[in-house]
């Protein structure tokens, strides 16, 4: 039982890693545009149908497949920000910007259903099925190389906020997008660029998630849900937020998991309408803006 | 003006006359049971569409869970009917019980997620919603699991069974538009409007948010469990994916946008264009994938190129073609009376 109870653990905090990878791309983008990507999700099934072609049609690395699809799905993102995004204004705007987010959604499944078809696809590389011992049980390679890797791509996204001249004026928008411009930041290049730094870690984000677990089309709906969840629990535009928050909700959802296996996701929903009871706001939440 | 806005009204009142012997002869001139499904659903989602934006469309509150309440309306009366043994038309008499049902579920759901505000009000209702459909799911004692629930048999003929529904849906439909009506009215309807403008300012006026708030929610969940009881014994069976259905929910959303939020005709309207699209497209292209694009694309458009909706947009259009450019009023009169914001009096 306790052998159980620690192995759920370990795997939460492994998993927790990679689904703070993906929740980082959506907070940032909630952080700076106040909108919420519903098409994230589809965007990591996205990513990992690339690597997947990458690996089977040229035989490249997943790993060193990222160097291609992290740009390509970077400038998805610049694309859906300028094409779609960019025009919405006025007072509908956060119900507007979820919808056109949807649609596109909507759209990027269907082709995906229309390229590759409905049936379950995996990642697959000679580190996915071998495994390690390591801390008493078995442990495959690729959840250890994904954790790395997203704490990797996290610790770069800080630093590109809080290091450079780039995160500054990123930073200065989220808190004031009107200051902002009048300092002379170019508002609409940073929320292009977020937009792209935010879909481009899906990439990353959607390798490993396809690598550990079978994904189709539809795959994308699921892990909306609990990215949301995730972000809201952390605290919106909080980066450190989505990373405790993730390997929170993974490790109760494991935990769970012992014993029901059908419950666990229900819990995971559950412990966010919770704490939000307790603490409107999330872990790491600003207080709430004026006026709705 | 006195004359104009008499005539005015009587044009309304006849266009009023003219629609509801319109809808009621419907099904006796288009009788083929294929055109009269299309009228059942339209209608059908008409009257949530109405549902949903009494609550999100005066409050600003978008829910994306209500799919919650209209899947729990089609498994209560499910439930409700097996359990009890209810046979034949009987069944409708467990129609109130839905609304019940779904009311019931709105007081806890609604003093949880209505403390928050916008983003985070819309992610708590898409949690609830996967909290139920895994419910639904998971309960195989109560809800059946992945077989779900079916409906009695009832006792109608094929050919009249789709007009019977019409009839009912119908009947849902009109009656949610008058208490849209009267809901935006009244002084419930102006404080809920206060509060979709500004909240805080509202409450400091007096506006008691969170009471006026939940009474929407509560009202709009029945009348959408109602009509999800419905919607189930016309299909005759709920399973878990069907009756709490993500789609559902952007669905009305999407309704609602394109006929105009906060106003009485143009979530109608929205459902009525809407609805049947959608039928059509999922039956003519039934692997579903250019169907799905097709709607994504049908989004895209709508809202990027008419984003308040059709009543509005619409409302401006004959406003301006009808002064040609002219102002409204003459210049002497108190403009804030009689120029409304369009924005703002696109309903009615």
């Amino acid at each position: 039982m306790a052998q159980e109870i620690y192995r759920a653990i370990v795997d939460g905090i492994l998993i927790g890693g990679v689904y703070a990878l993906m929740a980082v791309g959506l907070t940032l983008i909630f952080g700076v545009l106040d909108i919420i990507n519903i098409a994230q999700g589809v965007l990591v099934i996205l990513g990992a149908y690339l690597s997947y072609e990458l690996a089977a049609r040229l035989h490249i690395d997943l790993f060193i497949g990222l160097l291609v699809t992290v740009p390509a799905m970077f400038v998805i993102g610049v694309v859906i920000q300028w094409a779609f995004i960019r025009r919405l204004r006025g007072r509908e705007r956060t119900s507007m910007t979820l919808l056109v987010s949807y649609a596109v959604a909507l759209i990027i499944e269907g082709i995906l259903y229309e390229i590759f078809g409905p049936n379950p696809k995996q990642l697959s590389a000679s580190y996915v099925t071998a495994s390690v011992h390591l801390l008493g049980f078995y442990l495959s390679y690729i959840y250890l190389y994904g954790f790395a890797l997203a704490l990797a791509i996290i610790v770069g996204v800080y630093l590109l906020l809080y290091r450079t001249t780039f995160g500054r004026s990123v930073r200065a928008t989220m808190q004031d997008e009107t200051a902002a411009r009048l300092i002379g930041i170019d508002v609409n290049r940073v929320a292009a660029v977020t937009f792209g730094v935010g879909v481009a870690v899906t990439a990353a984000g959607g390798m490993v998630f396809g690598a550990t677990n079978s994904f189709n089309p539809n795959s994308g709906y699921d892990l909306i849900s609990r990215l949301l969840a995730i972000i809201i629990l952390g605290g919106l535009g909080s980066i450190g937020g989505a990373l405790a928050a993730s390997v929170f909700m993974l490790t109760v959802e494991s935990l769970v998991d012992i014993w029901s296996p059908e419950w666990a996701i229900v819990v995971f929903y559950a412990a966010l309408v919770i704490v939000l009871v307790i603490r409107p706001t999330g872990f790491f939440g600003r207080p709430p803006v004026r006026a709705q | 003006m006195i004359g104009t806005a008499s005539r005015q009204s009587a044009a309304a009142g006849l266009a009023l006359v003219v629609l509801a012997v319109a809808a009621v002869g419907f099904p006796l001139v288009f009788s083929s049971p294929v055109v009269t499904n299309y009228a059942v659903y339209a209608l059908i989602f008409a009257a949530v569409v109405s549902a949903w934006n009494v609550f999100s469309g005066f409050s600003g509150y978008i829910s994306l869970g209500h799919a919650v309440f209209f899947g729990s309306g089609a498994y209560a009366v499910g439930i409700a009917a097996r359990d009890w043994h209810v046979n034949g038309v009987g069944v409708f008499g467990l129609l109130p019980l839905a609304a019940v049902a779904g009311a019931a579920i709105a007081v806890p759901f609604g003093l949880v997620a209505l403390r928050v505000r916008r983003h985070t009000f819309i992610v708590i209702t898409i949690a609830v919603f996967f909290i139920f459909q895994l419910m639904a799911y998971n309960l195989t004692s109560f809800t059946g699991g992945t077989v779900g629930v079916s409906a009695p048999f009832l006792p109608w003929s094929p050919t009249s069974f789709n007009d019977h529904f019409y009839y009912i849906a119908l009947g849902c439909a009109a009656g949610m538009i008058v208490i849209a009506a009267l809901v935006r009215r009244s002084r419930f309807g102006l404080q809920l409007r206060a509060i979709r403008d500004d909240e805080d300012r509202a409450r400091g006026l007096g506006v008691r948010a969170m009471r006026v708030k939940l009474a929407a929610f509560v009202l709009s969940a029945a009348v959408t469990a109602l009509v999800g009881g419905v919607w189930f014994l016309y299909l005759t069976q709920a399973q878990p994916p069907s009756a709490y259905d993500p789609l559902f929910d952007l669905s009305i959303v999407l309704m609602a946008f394109l006929g105009g939020l906060g106003t009485i005709t143009g979530p109608v309207l929205g459902a009525l264009i809407i609805e049947p699209g959608q039928l059509y497209l999922t039956i003519k292209y039934t692997n579903g994938y250019l169907s799905e694009i097709l709607l994504g694309a049908l989004f895209l458009l709508i809202v990027l190129f008419v984003p308040r909706g059709i009543v509005p947009t619409g409302g401006e259009w004959i406003r301006r073609l009808r002064t040609r450019g002219r102002p409204v009023v003459a210049p002497t009169a108190p403009a804030a009376a009689a120029a409304p914001d369009p924005a703002r009096s696109g309903g009615a």
